[in-house]
């Protein structure tokens, strides 16, 4: 679950009242979140680094709330000062607009076709006349970082760079580039560097050097100019510092650049529903232009708000409550998700806006009306589902073997399934091919090369780990061991392979070759193959 | 019961005697070690009034080793000047004798010997005085004798400082006569024996009295691991409220049923290696339902059954891959679909408690593998009312009283269900919690190692109690 940080102080002044710790983590648990932690940089900082480093920290108290992993609308102070205030009919949601620019041209953003080698896709809008503070300008980069590490996995779906409009000019470039050919000064550096440079700088980078390898191997790294040649950012390591955000900004272009394009749209919208709030025309977005390679062009942000019918008894009958269709409606307008009833029965229609993608199928709205009921206020009913119930046989064996085994003298142990090679093959004296073992890949300690094959191990090192138990030491497990289905080979089309016996011993494998194998050897026709061990018949 | 020839022996010596004795005395007087003695004195204690024995400690001095040496063969710097004739000793001779380095300091700070350095042939020693008086050894002599008294305590200092002579605290027993004194000792039983039942002569025994100070022999016996033992009432629980057991007896899953059936997107970060063990042999799974294979591909990149959908290009690879399962829902999915391919829908309750697997950080109460426990309810027109429900039941048979948060529960949804076949207005409610918490609640356990793994102390599975969860 997602953590965000907000000042209390900050976070009451715009919900305009203050709440004690117990009343606003009340508040947050009606509303589906969680109220984490309460604590102080100053804390934080002597927790992780030592009091020493915290002296001159400061003493502001944060409020750390967890919230949905899909509730992007929910990663910052203004989503969830709007989502609260309207959750508590304080305040009606705003309408989001996209506009045209008052004069000239919408910015255009053009993509080439070499970008589609790395990151095919770029979306793009513009924030006109906003006016920053400290705590939003520290809010909007904060936004930035969790959208990053959320939706966006660590930048390699979707990367943003947010530029001051006014030191650039569009129309603007989405290109590709050999490493050795892109040049510019980066984002906090005195001096320029190519991008082969970069990449070693920030290979020492605490936080940048996470994201190299998305690049890194590619043969082309990509990269967005204005018009004069100015580098706005080589996306998704880092912007240029020439376009940089200050206190001062007022026009803000944001670029998002992509693998995943249905991604790149979503995050683009919240951060221009979040923070169009601070822009002379509130909840206003002034559009911008994408011309893909082919010619074709895309007006973005999309900023769409999408409409779905369903009906009072589906909402009444899924949670089991026996709500009016304008109750219910009101209920899902104080989850942002306006709704009303159309008159035809008990049809409500709902409107979905941008800031809601987490909402795909009417149930998500039935979760929103039985949020906003109050989950305390839905009656406890027992499901009247009558059902004989039956134990899985090997289960109840299991379980009367081991209360007998334990009247015999014999102690549970209780041992990982994972384990060693060796402690499988080696001190069993085996050869780990011959042992029908299963591989994890990527292990990160000898401890989690396979699973066992065998419960004897365990038991062994649980002895071994019990050297000063008085004896005798009588232990017993009955547990799963996981064993490779050679039956099943997967080299072969199934039901078309045999294995060959001489005098009882396997001597070798015949049959019709699977599809994938051929594959993978890069064949094409169906393909039989036999193969045998030739000195049993010496 | 000590030598009671020794101990009968005491006891008459007790008579004999006006006030009581010493038992170094006693042990002295009979011969034998005084540890025999106090062997006697204990027994006689555990039966009773029958003497009194006060513990004292008696100061007295001794010879060391050294000290009895000299005591027999005089100081070391008597030795020296005895050593020296008439014409005078080497010096360097002198020093190979065994008292000579010591002696020699000793006897030159007595003024008994001076050293003429400039003599031919090296330094010569020579006698000072016609005689001496060796007093170091009249003085252990006299220690020997017990006249150590006659020593003043300066005296004794410097012998001691020497290491000549020590202080040696002696503990010895102030035996007197008790009020239930005697000189027989009656033999007491220890044991109830057959016998003594068959004859009756039980009727004419003492029986010595037990000693609860002292732990019996534990019985042998076999014990069950305190996470079984939970898990046994888990089971117990699950069965009164009907639920029938799933087959869990997979660890390896593949990544479709474990995510792409549930509806879990390909580019979830729960897919990433950091949080999923994939294997690298065998690294994929081949055989699937394709008919339902392909409409959960289309649910998850183009939507349909009213979704939405994901929108993103569902790879068939990422579902091939084979992991250890992440949990046990992946057996859900698997009875779901098997239940929605009957010809008849028929409401069902399905519990499992199984091992799952998840490649997190490991700390003090978490570990690559535990144990997930889930119940499922699927049936016509569940409610959210229903799930709260069944928690609210589930909980109470834990015997949870107070708030904690234990696991999660949920509302399986549409786009799982329907590509699967079930019909439309059937609702599948499922929760679920680790094993491994509430046992390390019940029995007290604060780091997860102590309780599963081999490196577990089985002296924690010998002591653990029953598991009662309702109290």
């Amino acid at each position: 679950m997602p953590t965000v940080g907000v000042k209390r102080d900050f976070l009451f002044k715009a919900l305009g009242r203050t709440y004690t710790d117990e009343e606003f983590d009340e508040l947050c648990f009606e509303f589906g979140l969680e109220l984490d932690e309460i604590t102080t940089e100053r804390e934080i900082i002597s927790k992780e680094q030592g009091d020493s480093k915290a002296s001159d920290a400061s003493d502001v108290i944060l409020y750390k709330i967890d919230v949905p992993a899909n509730r992007y609308d929910l990663l910052c102070l203004e989503g969830l000062v709007r989502g609260l205030q309207v959750f508590k009919n304080k305040l009606e949601a705003p309408r989001y607009r996209r506009l045209s620019p008052d004069s000239g041209e919408p910015q255009r953003l053009i993509i080439t076709k070499e970008t589609a080698a790395v990151r095919p896709h770029a979306v793009a809008a513009v924030l006109k006349n906003i006016t920053f503070t400290q705590e939003r300008y520290n809010s909007f980069i904060e936004l930035q970082e969790k959208l990053h590490q959320n939706i966006c996995r660590s930048r390699s779906l979707v990367a943003i760079g947010t530029h001051d409009l006014d030191t650039i000019s569009g129309p603007f470039t989405y290109t590709a580039k050999a490493p050795g050919d892109i040049c510019f000064r980066p984002l906090n550096q005195t001096k320029e560097y190519t991008a082969a440079q970069l990449m070693s700088l920030y290979k020492t980078d605490s936080h940048l050097r996470h994201y190299l390898p998305i690049i890194e191997d590619k043969p082309v790294y990509p990269v967005i100019y204005d018009s004069n040649g100015v580098v706005l950012s080589m996306p998704p390591i880092i912007n240029g510092d020439h376009s940089k955000i200050s206190l001062k900004t007022k026009n803000v272009f944001i670029e998002c650049t992509a693998t995943d394009l249905t991604k790149a749209k979503i995050v683009l919208d919240m951060i221009v529903t979040m923070f169009s709030e601070y822009c002379a025309q509130p909840f206003t977005v002034e559009q911008a232009e994408v011309v893909y390679p082919d010619g074709k062009t895309c007006i973005y942000p999309e900023l769409a708000y999408r409409k779905e019918k369903l009906s009072g008894e589906f909402i009444n009958k899924k949670v089991g409550i026996r709500e009016s269709t304008e109750r219910i409606a009101q209920l899902l307008t104080r989850m942002c998700l306006l709704s009303q009833p159309t008159g035809v029965g008990d049809e409500i229609e709902v409107e979905i806006p941008p800031t809601r993608p987490d909402v795909i199928h009417a149930c998500d709205i039935m979760e929103d009306a039985a949020i906003a009921y109050g989950f305390n206020n839905i009656t406890r009913t027992t499901p009247r589902t009558y059902t004989v119930a039956n134990q899985f046989p090997l289960n109840k064996l299991t379980e009367l073997l081991r209360q007998d085994l334990a009247a015999a003298g014999f102690t549970e142990a209780l041992n990982f399934a994972l384990c060693s090679q060796e402690d499988i093959a080696d001190k069993l004296g085996k050869k780990i091919s011959e042992s029908q073992a299963i591989h994890i890949s990527n292990p990160k300690t000898a401890e989690f090369q396979v699973a066992r094959t065998t419960l004897l191990p365990g038991l062994l090192k649980t002895i071994a780990a019990n050297r000063k138990m008085p004896l005798p030491l009588k232990l017993f497990e009955i547990s799963d061991v996981v064993l490779k289905d050679e039956s099943k080979d997967s080299t072969f089309f199934p039901g078309r392979c045999a294995e060959i016996f001489v005098r009882g011993t396997s001597v070798g494998r015949l049959g019709v070759l699977h599809p994938d194998v051929i594959g993978r050897f890069e064949l094409t026709m169906p393909c039989s193959a036999l193969e045998m061990d030739l000195e049993p018949f010496l | 019961m000590a030598d009671t020839g020794v101990v009968e022996t005491l006891l008459q010596r007790i008579e004999k005697v006006d006030g009581g004795a010493d038992s170094q005395e006693v042990a002295a007087g009979l011969g034998v070690d005084h540890q025999v003695i106090v062997g006697a004195v204990k027994s006689l204690q555990t039966l009773g009034d029958v003497i009194s024995a006060e513990l004292r400690s008696l100061k007295h001095w001794e010879l060391t080793e050294e000290g009895t040496e000299i005591a027999e063969q005089g100081s070391h710097e008597a030795r020296v000047f005895n050593s020296i004739p008439l014409e005078g000793l080497p010096q360097a001779e002198l020093m190979k004798l065994s008292f000579g380095k010591i002696g020699f300091s000793k006897a030159m700070s007595n003024k008994w010997i001076r050293v003429d350095k400039s003599h031919d042939g090296g330094p010569r020693i020579f006698r000072t005085v016609e005689s001496i008086q060796d007093q170091v050894r009249e003085k252990l002599l006299l220690a020997k004798r017990g006249d150590a008294a006659r020593l003043d305590e300066k005296e004794k200092n410097e012998l001691k400082k020497r290491k000549l002579l020590a202080e040696v605290t002696v503990k010895s027993y102030w035996i007197t006569k008790g009020n239930s004194f005697s000189t027989t000792v009656t033999k007491q039983e220890t044991e109830l024996t057959p016998e003594m039942i068959a004859s009756g002569s039980w009727k004419e025994k003492k029986f010595k009295p037990y000693n609860f100070e002292a732990m019996g022999v534990a019985p042998d016996c076999g014990h069950l691991h305190p996470l079984m033992k939970v898990r046994t009432q888990f089971r117990q629980i699950f069965l009164e409220m009907g639920f029938s057991e799933m087959p869990t007896n997979n660890f390896i899953e593949s990544s479709f049923w474990n995510f792409d059936s549930l509806f879990q997107p390909q580019q979830h970060p729960a897919r990433d290696q950091h949080d999923t063990f994939f294997l690298s042999d065998p690294s994929l799974a081949h055989h699937f339902p394709m008919d339902y294979l392909e409409r959960v591909k289309k649910v998850h990149s183009e939507g349909g059954y009213g979704s939405q959908g994901y929108k993103y290009d569902w790879k068939m690879e990422e579902a091939q891959k084979n992991i250890l399962r992440t949990h046990t829902t992946a057996v859900s999915a698997r009875m779901l679909y098997k239940l929605a391919q009957q010809e008849k829908f028929t409401p069902v309750k399905y519990f499992s408690i199984d091992r799952v697997f998840r490649n997190e950080t490991l700390d003090a109460t978490h570990l690559a593998e535990f144990h997930q426990i889930e119940g499922v309810v699927a049936d016509y027109g569940l409610t959210l009312g229903d799930l709260m429900g069944v928690l609210h039941q589930f909980f109470t048979k834990l015997g949870l009283k107070k708030w904690v948060e234990v696991g999660n529960s949920g509302v399986f949804r549409p786009e799982m269900l329907l590509p699967m076949g079930l019909p439309e207005d059937v609702s599948v409610i499922a929760w679920g919690l680790s094993l491994e918490r509430p046992t390390m609640i019940k029995y007290g356990i604060n780091n997860i190692r102590e309780l599963v793994g081999h490196k577990v102390n089985l002296q924690m599975v010998y002591d653990s109690p029953i598991c009662r969860l309702d109290s």
